[in-house]
């Protein structure tokens, strides 16, 4: 293949991975935006969400878009359920201070990666994608499925950005964000606020999940990765803003498609993570971010 | 209408409050004055809750209301205008009203009623709280309490910065919620502020009220300021 659509392949295919990312990341940026909680945790949710689309898609009979679309509706609920309890349970009693939340949600990474290797095994398992299709392209096909993907994601964004800028329960987020006593003051229930963010936040990495799993398989182990490009793409993006998040994640996605497809994933990797290391010493507060006052 | 009685609160260790007593009547101007460190502005977080009471109790209306999570207590009746403002900086003035309304089922009606207290404000809806001058900010702040449609009213410190005019204004707003039977507790520092406004005058020192006197009868008598606030 010539490097004209040898590119435009390695850009789709950066496309997917930048799709999914930002979903995934905008879910780690919105938790510490509003709850200033480094959520290390967050990749777990990933692989619940991607583990829980395996069970659905063998226990719910029928076709595999049913069984897809139950667990597009389904597994990011319950994971969000989840992380609700464990917000109530854990991080609400330590008061969200940073440094022992940091700590428990490091506990709550291997409870969440033991129970799955308990209850799923150890083996990777498919997830049939609900339908397959390809694009015929002049010089290659590609899997239909996978822009269906980047829709969908670019879908959940705009609802998400719609939820935070235009409804009440996005006010109360931001509001809450700004100031929590003051918000108190309003009546806001704060609590509530902060389990329902942090469900919201882990709802958005599982839907992510289940979006992708079909094409990259469920494991136990497959929340490492996505917590890492996620804490890059925040970093990078400015914590806590979702602006931020989604262009950075366009920028780490599309590099890691074209570097991974012209030289090897793990430079991709490497790319990414100086270019964070850089981020961190010369713009500390991110591409978007506000400085610290 | 709210009492505090037998009032201990503090951060932690540091017990800031001790003992304290108080009360504000309907159609009543409570000032609270004191030196800084007095406890004034830790007084007012007791009472909406942003800070834990240890023993004591606040009621308001005969229900006792310090044992009440933060957030239900603005629900009360008690609207805060704390020290600095603490506007939602980011949000629209139009936002910060909103927060204002959440626990309000007439929204439309108070805000409107609200903005023809402030008519400035509505015409900066669209602007961000943060690009505000300070009295815009004063003036936001207290429409945002006054959303709550409080029966009691907590004011820190609101001339504080503010230019001449805009003094006069807040000390108007302060004298109409009067008539409409608003209690009143305002933590300030400026004599003339207080004395303008005041029905009675706290004094706090330790974190406990020494002395209440009429404004009226405080205003030939510059001494007792001297005693308490160092004036």
């Amino acid at each position: 293949m010539d490097f004209g659509p040898f590119l435009l392949l390695a850009l789709m295919e950066g496309l997917v991975t930048a799709a999914v990312l930002a979903l995934t990341a905008s879910g780690l940026s919105l938790v510490f935006g509003i709850m200033r909680v480094v959520n290390v945790a967050h990749g777990e949710f990933f692989m619940l969400g991607a583990v829980l689309a395996w069970f659905v898609s063998v226990s719910v009979p029928g076709p595999a878009p049913v069984a897809f679309a139950v667990a597009l509706l389904v597994c990011p609920l319950i994971v969000g359920a989840i992380a609700a309890l464990a917000d109530i349970l854990v991080l609400k009693r330590l008061n969200y201070a940073p440094e022992p939340t940091i700590v428990a949600t490091i506990g709550l990474l291997y409870i969440l990666q033991q129970a799955a290797l308990s209850f799923f095994g150890p083996d990777a398992r498919p997830v049939p994608a609900p339908f397959s299709f390809r694009i015929q392209l002049p010089w290659f096909g590609y899997a239909g499925y996978k822009l269906v993907v980047v829709a969908a994601a670019g879908l959940l964004l705009l609802a998400v950005w719609l939820i935070l800028t235009r409804t009440r329960a996005g006010l109360i987020m931001r509001a809450t964000q700004q100031d929590r006593d003051t918000a108190r003051a309003f009546g806001i229930n704060v609590d509530r606020v902060y389990a329902g963010v942090f469900a919201m936040g882990a709802g958005l990495a599982a839907v992510a999940a289940v979006l992708i799993v079909p094409i990259r398989q469920a494991h136990y182990l497959m929340g490492g990765d996505p917590l890492l490009l996620s804490f890059i793409v925040v970093i990078i993006g400015g914590l806590g803003s979702l602006r931020g998040t989604l262009v950075a994640a366009l920028l780490i996605g599309l590099s890691d498609g074209v570097i991974s497809t012209f030289f090897a994933p793990t430079l991709a990797k490497i790319l990414a993570t100086l270019l964070v290391a850089m981020v961190l010493v010369f713009r500390p507060q991110g591409l978007f971010g506000k400085r610290a006052p | 209408m709210l009492t505090l009685d037998g009032i201990t609160a503090g951060y932690g260790a540091v017990r800031v409050l001790n003992d304290l007593s108080l009360s504000v009547a309907e159609h009543e101007v409570l000032c609270v004055m004191g030196r800084n460190g007095a406890g004034k502005s830790t007084m007012l977080k007791a009472i909406v809750g942003a800070v834990p009471v240890s023993a004591g109790t606040i009621t308001l209306d005969g229900a006792r209301i310090d044992r009440l999570p933060a957030h239900e207590v603005p629900r009360q009746g008690i609207g805060y205008v704390p020290q600095g403002r603490r506007l939602f900086g980011d949000l629209t003035v139009a936002e910060n009203i909103e927060i204002g309304l959440m626990t309000r089922r007439r929204g439309a009606r108070v805000r409107d009623n609200v903005l023809s207290l402030f008519p400035l404000l509505r015409t900066r809806l669209g602007q961000r709280a943060r690009t505000l001058s300070g009295g815009e900010q004063q003036m936001l702040a207290i429409a945002r309490a006054l959303c709550l449609e409080p029966k009691v009213l907590l004011l820190d410190e609101p001339t504080e910065g503010l230019q001449p005019s805009m003094i006069a204004h807040i000390r108007e707003t302060v004298v109409a919620l009067r008539s409409t039977g608003v209690a009143t507790i305002l933590v300030e520092q400026r004599v003339d502020a207080v004395l303008a406004v005041a029905d009675r005058v706290a004094f706090m020192v330790g974190g406990t009220v020494v002395e209440t006197a009429a404004a009226s009868g405080l205003a030939r008598d510059a001494a007792q300021f001297a005693k308490y606030v160092g004036i």
